[in-house]
């Protein structure tokens, strides 16, 4: 581990949340289809992107309350930490179903699981790699490890977006359903928080911008072989990265820490 | 794509005799899912240091969240607590683990215990996402050198599903012999 110490160069402790707050709820959300995968082969496939998600978020935070000190663990950051604190991106945070209020019930829709998984992945393979040049040396090696796992995560979700978008009637129709529900979203990935413009000021960041032109090309692409429609951007940006979360939150949080909450520094 | 440099690591040769005893105790120790090569030959195990009392023995994770990392961490302890030495256990992040570091003794213990061996690294499909290689939209087909069945060796073989029993493994079946084996994906 690297402890810091004035001449190291370090990421703004918000920007490494916002990192680590995202890979923890997207691993929490994906963690869902652990024993309720439509085949076998995808609850695996679920749960490794899972564990490799939630591993990263705990490198994440591990370094961040390294720079915090105070007492502050992994899992003071994961669990003991209310919704506006938390920094993911709100698509992240989605429950696998079509959009409905956040009390509805229904089946989870695998084709926004696979949608979601393409979009972010693919913003995080670009992001990681740009993460390489961190002036954070923490970061940059965490960094070095995603990668590696994100293209994995991209290479699985890129693959089954052309299978459903190009498979049946059916499956065509939610994938691009899933798609028009969550585009929107990725609005979000080009909206620089204050966290992020300071990471990237201080040279530990990456701007997000610079990678747009590249996500495009790559979205677009799969898109066209998937024979899916890129619905047009709409003027909503989420607003997650700034801690003000969609109504979906509070439910993944109460269920992701209550055992946490209720036992306090139990251990096993 | 960064070059890797690195190596498996092993005792030097002017390592104290505390350091070098601590080398030969670990050499025993394998990955508690892959039972067949050691911590070493993986890569894992990086490093033995002195310090002060204790040896303090540096290790790489393999992906980032490995369930077999806390064992691991506990077996080096305990191994060494049982021949009464102190030892410590640090994590280091970079050079980043690399399935490129395995050696050929290594590969072929994967390969006779059922599982094959990953091929470089660097042979990434082109929807993998690297700027490197966004100009090739789709995948290219066959771009991915065929992996060997370790029952019979024919390449005629085809992934049943990228992710496996453990984080480092994908699911594959042979066409010819129809085993199913795991292939340990590069990384």
């Amino acid at each position: 581990m690297n402890m810091p110490n004035a001449t190291t160069v370090h990421a703004p402790v918000d920007y490494l949340l916002h990192l680590a707050d995202s890979a923890l709820i997207l691993g929490q959300r994906n963690a869902e289809w652990c024993g309720h995968g439509p085949i076998l082969e995808e609850d695996m496939a679920l749960a490794n992107n899972s564990l490799d998600l939630i591993g990263q978020a705990r490198l994440l935070y591990q370094h961040a309350a390294t720079l915090l000190g105070n007492g502050a663990t992994e899992d003071t950051l994961a669990y003991f930490r209310d919704e506006p604190q938390f920094r993911n991106h709100t698509i992240c945070e989605l429950p696998h179903l079509p959009l409905m209020s956040a009390t509805a019930r229904g089946d989870r829709d695998f084709a926004v699981t696979v949608v979601r998984n393409f979009l972010y992945s693919a913003f995080m393979v670009l992001l990681w790699e740009a993460l390489l040049r961190s002036e954070d040396a923490q970061l940059a090696a965490i960094a070095d490890k995603s990668l590696k796992e994100a293209r994995y995560h991209l290479r699985h979700s890129r693959d089954w977006l052309v299978r459903l978008g190009d498979g049946t009637e059916l499956s065509h129709q939610k994938a691009q359903a899933a798609l028009n529900a969550l585009l929107p979203y990725t609005a979000e990935f080009w909206a620089d928080s204050d966290a992020e413009r300071a990471a990237v000021a201080n040279g530990t960041g990456a701007a997000t911008a610079a990678l747009r032109a590249d996500w495009d090309q790559l979205v677009d692409a799969a898109l066209a072989e998937a024979t899916l429609v890129r619905p047009a951007q709409t003027a909503f940006v989420p607003t997650g990265k700034q801690g003000r979360h969609s109504e979906h939150m509070g439910f993944l949080l109460a269920e992701m820490q209550s055992l946490a909450r209720q036992h306090p520094n139990g251990t096993w | 794509m960064r070059a890797h440099p690195v190596t498996i690591a092993q005792a030097p040769a002017d390592a104290s005799p505390r350091v070098a005893q601590a080398w030969a105790l670990l050499e025993s120790l394998t990955d508690p899912e892959i039972p067949v090569v050691t911590l070493r030959e993986l890569g894992i195990l990086r490093d033995v240091r002195e310090q002060g009392e204790a040896l303090e023995v540096v290790i790489t994770p393999t992906y980032s969240g490995c369930p077999a990392m806390g064992q691991i961490e506990d077996d080096i302890v305990r191994t060494l607590a049982e021949h009464g030495l102190q030892g410590t256990v640090q994590t280091r992040l970079s050079p980043a683990w690399s399935t490129d570091w395995m050696s050929e003794p290594a590969r072929q213990k994967l390969r006779e215990y059922g599982i094959a061996p990953p091929h470089p690294s660097e042979h990434r499909c082109a929807s993998d996402g690297s700027s490197a290689v966004l100009r090739f939209a789709a995948r290219a087909p066959g771009s991915m050198p065929a992996v060997a069945c370790p029952q019979c060796g024919s390449h005629n073989t085809t992934e049943t599903s990228h992710f496996g029993s453990t984080a480092c493994k994908a699911l594959y079946r042979c066409l010819d012999c129809l085993e199913p084996f795991d292939y340990f994906k590069p990384y």
